[in-house]
């Protein structure tokens, strides 16, 4: 167990947040942002899991506040998603391209 | 006394007043300047004889302080400056209502009107400065006045050359006036007249000094004044409307010059140098103008050089330590030669023709101008009795007694000249057969002869207030307390006015066998000596000469500056726009509305932040 060195699991938070960044900055689709995002905070919550484990003052407050960012990012899900038929209710689709009336 | 600063302002009140409302008054805009003009006027007149009994007058207020220094301004009631507000304001006043004949159904008379204020505030607030830079203010107003006048009838391509030739010759001047201000400035620490006196009579100043700053602030009046070699926009500059030459050309604007070297005496008094300058550009211009004025044909270019001619001789007063004898030939001059513009404005009213070898046998149409033109003719003429054979007569005594022998023998030999043209002019215009037909010729309306019979009037007697037989009345006045503007007469030898008027019955009679009896042939100067006719008739070439030397310089110069700003300073602009524009473009495409832009906006921000942050060591800038 302990032979996983904490690199290791910055690494893969890295990756996925990567991974998360790529998709939400290019993707068309707005499902496909949105689980982006997810992606993201999740790579968050590996680095935050792993700290509580091998960082300077190693506890089980860490994984706890994992926990927390979980319900909340769930939370934050669905009020995505509710937003989100709500925006395909309006405008008939779920392209980001044509979603740009920031720019009015 | 105390309120003089006033009577600049009616002609001022005149002018905004005409501005906003002459498009309504229309013809009736003759009457308000006519009427503020009066009261300046009146004013004047109580002032000049207030001074007569009270000593000088001077209020100032700080305007401006700079530092230790401060700027004043306000106003001066000297001598000279009384007598010139008087001169001002009375010329200005017969000039307007002159003018409401001369320039009956004209599309802007308000406008005219207009100017003539403008012009008038500028001058009366001229001679009441009693600082130079002041003065130098109003020195500029009166040229933008003079200008506006010039260039009236702006429709004319020869109106308008001769406005921004007019405009820019002084402008040559100022420019010697100017740095000659700012010399005197810079040692004396003070505009004021009083103070730059005091210092030059303490020797605060040194003499190198001196000279420079006089001769600096002569070549400013040498530009408004007309002298040679700046005097060719005084000629031009008869294209304005005969009133304006009357008013600006002849009597006030140009005797301004004169007016500056009189306010300035004691400066110049202090270095022989600079007198001996003013003495002999004046003598110069004396006779130079008087010889190209024997051969011209337009009736007012022959009073133009008249006038610039008559402008020499006070310079050549001043210069000759005449300070009397120049400041009286100023006033008589004013008086007669407004008279002679009025009457030739009158004549050309007549005829509608300025050619003087197309008029003849006007003496028994025009039964007034007529007249008065003989008064004028005569007094310019320098015949005995007439205002102007007095101060001519100072003007030589003042020279021969300084010692400037030579430019008194020029002196007299342009006051031959000035009594041959003058008579030229008169035989040609009113005697004789008419040499072409002129239909309708009719004489002026009483508005435009009466300013011509006060001016004749004036023409006559104004010479007694400073006679060698009467008493020199205007001469012990206008020195009065006052040592360094020399003494109010001049004492010199009898014959010197015997030759006078022996000089200018001469150069009568000569023109009386030319152009009168017609026993001496016309042509006698153009068939004997055809090359000294033609540089006569054509100005000595001066214009000519400017043309191919200053004109094309600064052409060529300005060519090559021109260049440089279309490829240097236009090449660096446009690279600065371009950039910018760039910038804009990308920045503005960057603005599209999707989250997912900005988002990567911030990103590649962070990322640069990032970026910085590591190669700095921490450290932002």
């Amino acid at each position: 167990m302990s032979s996983v060195p904490v690199s290791a699991y910055l690494t893969l938070a890295l990756i996925l947040f990567c991974i998360g960044l790529y998709g939400a900055l290019t993707k068309r689709n707005t499902v496909i942002v949105l689980i982006s995002i997810e992606l993201m905070l999740n790579a968050v919550n590996i680095n935050l899991v792993a700290f509580s484990k091998y960082g300077a003052n190693p506890g089980i407050t860490g994984q706890v506040f994992a926990l927390f960012s979980i319900a909340v990012a769930a939370a934050e899900a669905a009020v995505g998603l509710a937003i989100l038929i709500a925006l395909y209710r309006n405008r008939k689709t779920v392209n980001m391209d044509e979603m740009n009336t920031l720019k009015h | 006394m105390e309120n003089a600063w006033i009577i600049p302002l009616f002609p001022l009140l005149s002018f905004l007043f005409l501005l906003l409302f002459g498009k309504k008054l229309k013809e009736n805009s003759a009457y308000v300047g006519i009427l503020l003009v009066g009261v300046s006027f009146v004013y004047s007149l109580i002032v000049l004889f207030e001074r007569f009994t009270q000593p000088t007058y001077k209020a100032e207020g700080t305007w401006l302080s700079i530092g230790d220094v401060q700027l004043t301004a306000g106003f001066e009631v000297n001598q000279l400056n009384a007598l010139m507000l008087v001169i001002v304001s009375l010329v200005s006043l017969l000039v307007h209502t002159y003018s409401k004949g001369y320039m009956h159904d004209d599309e802007r008379f308000h406008v005219f009107y207009a100017y003539l204020g403008l012009f008038t505030f500028a001058m009366l607030g001229l001679v009441l400065s009693p600082n130079l830079l002041q003065t130098y203010i109003f020195w500029e107003l009166v040229g933008v006045g003079s200008f506006l006048l010039i260039g009236f009838y702006f429709f004319k391509e020869d109106a308008k050359k001769a406005a921004k030739k007019a405009f820019i010759m002084t402008r040559i001047g100022d420019v010697g006036l100017f740095i000659g201000m700012i010399l005197l400035f810079w040692q004396v620490g003070s505009f004021e007249y009083d103070e730059i006196f005091a210092a030059v009579e303490a020797g605060s100043i040194s003499a190198g000094m001196i000279t420079v700053t006089a001769i600096l602030i002569f070549i400013g009046a040498v530009g408004k004044s007309g002298q040679f070699p700046l005097h060719t926009w005084l000629p031009d500059a008869m294209e304005g409307p005969t009133p304006v030459s009357a008013l600006i050309h002849a009597a006030t604007m140009v005797a301004a010059g004169v007016y500056l070297v009189a306010a300035l005496f004691p400066l110049f008094t202090a270095s022989e140098t600079a007198l001996m300058t003013v003495a002999v550009v004046g003598a110069i211009t004396a006779i130079f103008a008087a010889s190209i004025g024997l051969v011209q044909t337009d009736i007012k270019r022959v009073l133009a050089y008249s006038t610039v001619s008559q402008l020499g001789y006070m310079m050549l007063a001043l210069g000759s330590a005449g300070y009397v004898a120049g400041v009286f030939h100023l006033m008589t001059h004013a008086f007669f030669k407004a008279l002679l513009f009025l009457a030739a404005g009158s004549v050309i009213h007549a005829v509608h023709t300025q050619n003087i070898e197309e008029m003849g046998g006007l003496w028994k149409k025009l039964r007034v101008t007529g007249p008065l033109f003989l008064v004028g003719t005569l007094a310019i003429s320098g015949v005995p009795l007439f205002s102007g054979f007095f101060s001519k007569d100072e003007i030589l005594i003042s020279a021969w007694v300084h010692g400037n022998t030579a430019l008194f023998w020029l002196a007299v030999i342009a006051a031959f000249f000035t009594a041959f043209y003058m008579f030229r002019l008169f035989f040609l215009v009113f005697t004789g057969e008419a040499r072409k037909e002129i239909k309708h010729v009719h004489e002026s309306p009483a508005v435009m002869t009466l300013p011509m019979v006060v001016l004749g009037v004036l023409a006559v007697v104004a010479g007694y207030v400073n006679t060698p037989w009467f008493g020199t009345f205007l001469g012990d006045w206008l020195v009065e307390g006052n040592e360094a503007l020399g003494h109010g007469h001049v004492e010199g030898p009898a014959w010197i006015m015997i030759v006078a008027t022996l000089v200018s019955l001469a150069g009568i009679f000569l023109a009386y066998l030319m152009y009168g009896k017609k026993s001496l042939s016309r042509d006698w100067l153009s068939s004997r000596a055809p090359v000294t006719y033609s540089v006569l008739y054509n100005k000595y070439f001066v214009d000519e000469f400017y043309e191919l030397t200053i004109v094309n310089i600064t052409k060529f110069f300005s060519l090559f500056l021109k260049y440089i700003e279309v490829f240097i300073v236009e090449g660096i602009v446009n690279l600065v726009t371009q950039f910018v524009q760039t910038f804009g473009k990308i920045g503005s495409r960057v603005h599209n509305g999707q989250v997912q832009m900005y988002g990567t906006v911030a990103f590649v921000g962070l990322a640069v932040l990032f970026v910085i942050f590591a190669v700095t060591g921490g450290y932002f800038g």
